[in-house]
């Protein structure tokens, strides 16, 4: 853990900014900051979104383990219930499919010249504002629920982590494979 | 359109994941950085008295990592679209305008409409695409993979009904 580095508040910011240059690069660079390929997406008639984050996931999550493994990084699952997951996830999802971008493609969107970006943009904002409005209300019934509490799928299962990736990994690359296969 | 393979570009965000741990020890994430947001424009108006909301004790409006990220995900995008050449002002998508006609307006709308659910249902949701889909998947985390699958049930269904029209 290279944590005298995560201390220097000064340079994190720093870090934030240019690793958020390079992830909205990537983003154009995979054309998500495209209206038509992210509800393409939504459509199921492009499948360029998920094989960005499949290959993401697969990358990712491989390297992140190994470093954890080496004592070199802490991983930080975040916890919920099957209330926020349904009732929030369907809700944004509901956002999604009208807006045509997700909250960092909206931001990406923008950058490279969408003014409809920048309008999801407001929107998100006064949305997080008004859940803000609705927090307290429901803070200490639906969203302490924690039933997911930082729980990983291995630490579920009770098995290895390695297991599950490679069972991960596996599955992903089969869709890939047949989205491939049908020329999606 | 200049666009790289998809494969190349996510396992170049799967890359920038790591640094993301190593360096910084913080995960990708977006929908964070707009609750700081709204905290820091009703501060404007309300002063240190908005700062006694539950929400922004918990989520303080104030510039951070996270924040940081995502200024820069404008910059990097405008950058990328400026050395492909494929930056340009465009009010409403050609996809858009084929299913729904020309109003800028009318977009414009939608578009902070399908922002308004998007922001409440990220923060009910505690993520986005990115904070679930990428960081909270790569992890492992249980209430990511199954929070992700209803992001897209959500936005699948939507989406159909929305373009039915």
């Amino acid at each position: 853990m290279l944590t005298d580095l995560h201390n220097k508040d000064r340079l994190q910011l720093f870090f934030g900014l240019t690793m958020g240059i390079i992830f909205g690069g990537l983003l154009q660079k995979g054309g998500l900051t495209n209206y038509q390929v992210i509800i393409g997406q939504l459509l199921l008639r492009d499948f360029t979104m998920f094989k960005v984050v499949s290959s993401a996931i697969i990358t990712g999550m491989i390297g992140t383990y190994f470093l954890k493994g080496e004592g070199l990084v802490e991983i930080h699952p975040g916890s919920g219930s099957l209330w926020t997951a349904v009732f929030g996830g369907l809700i944004f999802g509901v956002g999604f499919g009208i807006l045509g971008y997700c909250p960092g493609t909206a931001v990406g969107a923008f950058g490279t010249g969408a003014i409809d970006g920048l309008f999801g943009i407001l929107g998100i904002i006064v949305g997080a504002w008004l859940f803000s409005l609705i927090y307290p209300l429901i803070n200490d019934t639906f969203l302490t629920k924690e039933e997911f509490d930082q729980l990983t799928i291995p630490e579920m299962l009770g098995i290895n982590h390695w297991l599950v990736i490679v069972l991960v990994v596996v599955i992903l690359i089969s869709v890939l494979g047949l989205i491939e296969k049908m020329g999606l | 359109m200049n666009t790289w393979s998809p494969y190349l570009v996510g396992t170049g965000i799967g890359i920038l994941s790591w640094f993301t741990f190593l360096l910084s020890d913080k995960t990708i994430g977006v929908s964070t950085a707009f609750v700081r947001t709204a905290g820091m424009i009703e501060r404007l108006f309300r002063g240190d008295k908005a700062l006694e909301k539950p929400y922004y004790e918990e989520y303080p409006p104030i510039i951070d990592w996270g924040w940081m990220f995502v200024v820069g995900i404008a910059i990097g995008a405008f950058i990328a679209a400026k050395l492909s050449g494929n930056f340009k002002v465009i009010s409403t998508p050609d996809f858009w305008s084929q299913q729904f006609g020309n109003s800028n307006l009318f977009r414009w709308i939608s578009a902070g409409i399908g922002g308004i659910f998007i922001g409440f249902g990220a923060r009910w949701a505690g993520g986005c695409t990115s904070g679930h889909g990428i960081s909270g998947t790569l992890q492992l985390a249980v209430i990511s993979w199954i929070t992700f699958i209803f992001f897209f049930i959500g936005g699948v269904a939507s989406a159909f009904i929305f373009y039915s029209f």
